[in-house]
């Protein structure tokens, strides 16, 4: 029951893919969670799945490849090419080295690769997958594909199995399935964040999850969850502080500044009480016992090593650590 | 590497607002990352145009996460064309002069369609129905979802039955995809090794062990997995000139100047630095880059310099301004130096994230012809009422 783990029993697993919605820090808790994982002595790696060339930058380090980078003791990152998959998958797997070095063919491979849904796919959660059978790492987080298409991209051993009856391929497929559809191995977790429509998503996903895969849900991470400016019970003091008299003795010491900055505060406010409501409807409607992570808004110019250092810190407040 | 200006002025007229966009455009196509508002500018956009030009508006929804509906206020609405109701327009205090129709992509079904349009005999249409790889390509694998969406447009663009098509896209990867997708299916039937998989099976001449390609493949993917496939493709090649010919055709009116494109963001780290990139993308393939909108933009105000002062007078010295004001005022809020502080820290807290969201908007601004900033709202739009009040703040 995934009520029962909580901190490390996240990092035990083996292969976590971090997903959601577009535009809410995927990849920044992806890192966030291989740093920490490093930090606690675990061989991580850490893998872009769409190769935008976000994860070099959390990580503070040059562009990422096929072939891993040590970015701190014992934390490794990559970029998934899925060209690179297939010629690790003739070689090592199929034992037909000669087909990868083929040129042309390889190229003629890598086109089918792409004009033929699901060869990508497979590609992708087979090198994954392999990494974590062949035990080169403790745990291997995938900042995976957003929403819409992770559902498609985890079920696809098992819809590349109910196509090819029989074959390599076949044998293939059989342990990936059996790799991602052990709890104790392979989780989800999902990122959202309190607005409207990632909340709606994520609880949609993790419905299409459960129904369509056999695969864990671990987690839902929150971010960017925005500070609280002042106690509740401290509002009548903004207020008052906001009236005519106090507003012109606050000018005489501050200056005229003062308007714009008590717009800010009435900005901050409202932003945040905008999104307690979403926060509510997430817990509500998540199944019982999914445990819910809540990371700050960090207010940065950027991301970089730092703020992943920081994101690192309060996921691990919040796992317990 | 500039592109020339004129061309998206073919018609003359320099584009200063999106109204201008709108009524000199047939296709907008609405770009950009998840979560930055794509689907719900596009929507915005539709209903605007359809009420305020009084012209004949479909706003279709090609994300495979459906959000459409909602943003339209509409409980559905699925494969098929759906007007929305003129009682939505006057029940969100609007006047519709045209129409607004919506649909949404069902991959499953629009392929289904394209099939039954393009084979040659009823026997063919069945085969290919049935075929498992044929349902599992159309229902379970993603990169479908693309060509399937460029076909439909295509179709619904040549019926005449629209004046104006707003298309929101998958998010910007996929939007790649979403570019190359026919070009890449036409390719994909032309494919020398398509052909080779094909050629015994063809022919039952050759044994398929005789030749080491097969042998390998066969070890590799299985016999019945080959006979699938092989299957698969004599099929589709019988449907194969229908094919190329229309994904060349989309390529060309997606090029064309009937054509625009939106790219939505926001001015977030990540979302930015997709949209730029999809900015420059767009203009090396010389497609029209109409306008970008950036949504959730924070307010100017907090760039402001006595802002500035203020703030960091209170966040070092609030415990001491908030004693003295509560001296003079007789406030009795021992707390108001805490709370004081608290605003001016927070107020450097956003001024850092608006000082960077400037800059980034600046350089975002220097492809598309026009850039549109909406402000920050505190809920998502779910009615018609929202998306037309949306619409107007960037419509002229």
């Amino acid at each position: 029951m995934p009520a029962q783990r909580s901190g490390l029993g996240l990092l035990d697993r083996r292969l976590l893919f971090v997903t959601g919605k577009g535009g809410v820090g995927k990849t920044s808790v992806a890192s966030a969670l291989g740093h920490l994982a490093a930090r606690h002595g675990k061989r991580t790696l850490v893998c872009e799945v769409d190769s935008k060339g976000d994860l070099a930058e959390f990580f503070g380090v040059g562009p990422l490849g096929f072939e891993p980078t040590e970015v701190r003791p014992g934390l490794h990152a990559m970029a998934m090419d899925t060209e690179e998959s297939l010629k690790e998958y003739l070689r090592l797997q199929l034992r037909l080295p000669m087909l990868a070095k083929i040129g042309p063919l390889a190229r003629t491979f890598d086109f089918l690769a792409n004009a033929a849904p699901g060869v990508k796919e497979i590609l992708t959660v087979g090198k994954l997958t392999f990494e974590v059978r062949e035990d080169h790492y403790d745990l291997v987080v995938v900042d995976a594909s957003a929403t819409g298409h992770v559902v498609g991209q985890l079920a696809s051993p098992v819809a590349i199995n109910e196509l090819v009856k029989v074959g390599l391929v076949r044998n293939q497929t059989d342990w990936m399935i059996d790799i991602l559809t052990d709890p104790d191995r392979t989780a989800v977790v999902v990122v959202t964040a309190p607005e409207e429509m990632p909340v709606s998503e994520t609880l949609e996903l993790v419905e299409r999850l459960g129904n369509e895969t056999d695969i864990e849900v671990a987690s839902v991470v929150v971010n960017r969850v925005l500070p609280e400016l002042f106690a509740r019970s401290d509002e009548v003091i903004f207020d008052r502080l906001r009236e005519p008299d106090a507003m012109a003795a606050l000018g005489e010491r501050v200056g005229p500044g003062i308007d714009t900055v008590m717009q800010g505060a009435q900005l901050a406010v409202s932003l945040r009480r905008s999104r307690v409501g979403h926060l509510t409807r997430l817990r509500d409607g998540l199944p019982a016992g999914l445990p819910v992570l809540n990371l700050p808004y960090l207010f940065t110019r950027s991301h970089g090593p730092r703020a992943t250092g920081k994101i690192a810190e309060s996921l691990g407040e919040e796992l317990g650590f | 590497m500039a592109r020339p200006r004129s061309r998206s002025a073919a018609d003359g007229v320099d584009v200063e607002t999106l109204e201008q966009l709108c009524a000199s455009k047939e296709i907008v196509v609405s770009t950009g990352s998840g979560g930055v508002g794509k689907t719900t500018t596009a929507a915005a956009l539709g209903a605007t145009a359809a009420s305020r030009l009084g012209i004949k508006v479909l706003v279709l929804t090609v994300d495979p996460a459906r959000r459409l509906a909602s943003a339209l206020g509409m409980e559905q609405f699925g494969n098929v064309e759906t007007r929305v109701p003129d009682a939505a327009f006057a029940a969100a205090g609007a006047e519709v002069q045209g129409e607004l129709w919506a649909a949404m992509l069902d991959t499953k079904q629009s392929w289904d369609d394209l099939v039954r349009r393009h084979a040659p005999d009823a026997a063919t249409r069945d085969a290919i129905l049935a075929n498992p790889l044929y349902q599992s390509i159309t229902g379970k694998f993603v990169q479908s979802h693309d060509y399937v969406a460029m076909e439909r447009l295509y179709e619904i663009h040549n019926s005449g039955r629209y004046d104006l098509i707003v298309v929101d896209t998958p998010p910007t990867r996929n939007a790649l995809d979403f570019l190359d997708a026919p070009e890449r299916m036409a390719d994909f039937f032309s494919s020398r090794l398509l052909r080779w998989l094909i050629a015994p099976y063809r022919s039952r001449v050759l044994g398929l062990a005789s030749k080491p390609f097969y042998s390998v493949a066969d070890r590799i993917l299985g016999t019945q997995f080959l006979e699938d496939i092989a299957e698969f493709f004599i099929l589709f090649q019988s449907m194969y000139e229908g094919f190329v010919e229309r994904a060349q055709a989309v390529t060309a009116l997606l090029g064309s100047p009937q054509t625009t494109f939106l790219v939505v963001s926001t001015l977030e780290v990540a979302p930015s630095r997709e949209a730029a990139y999809f900015l420059s993308l767009l203009e090396q393939r010389r497609y029209h880059v109409g306008a970008l909108v950036l949504n959730k933009v924070l307010p100017e105000f907090l760039l402001d310099p006595r802002g500035t002062e203020a703030a960091g007078l209170l966040a070092t010295r609030g415990d001491e301004v908030g004693a003295k004001i509560n001296e003079a005022l007789s406030l009795g809020m021992p707390h108001a130096g805490t709370v004081l502080t608290e605003i001016g820290r927070s107020f450097m807290d956003y001024q850092v994230v608006g000082r960077r969201e400037n800059e980034q908007r600046r350089e975002l601004a220097a492809i598309p012809e026009l850039t549109l900033s909406v402000p920050y709202f505190d809920d998502d739009i779910h009615s018609l009422e929202g998306l037309l009040g949306l619409g107007e703040t960037i419509w002229s």
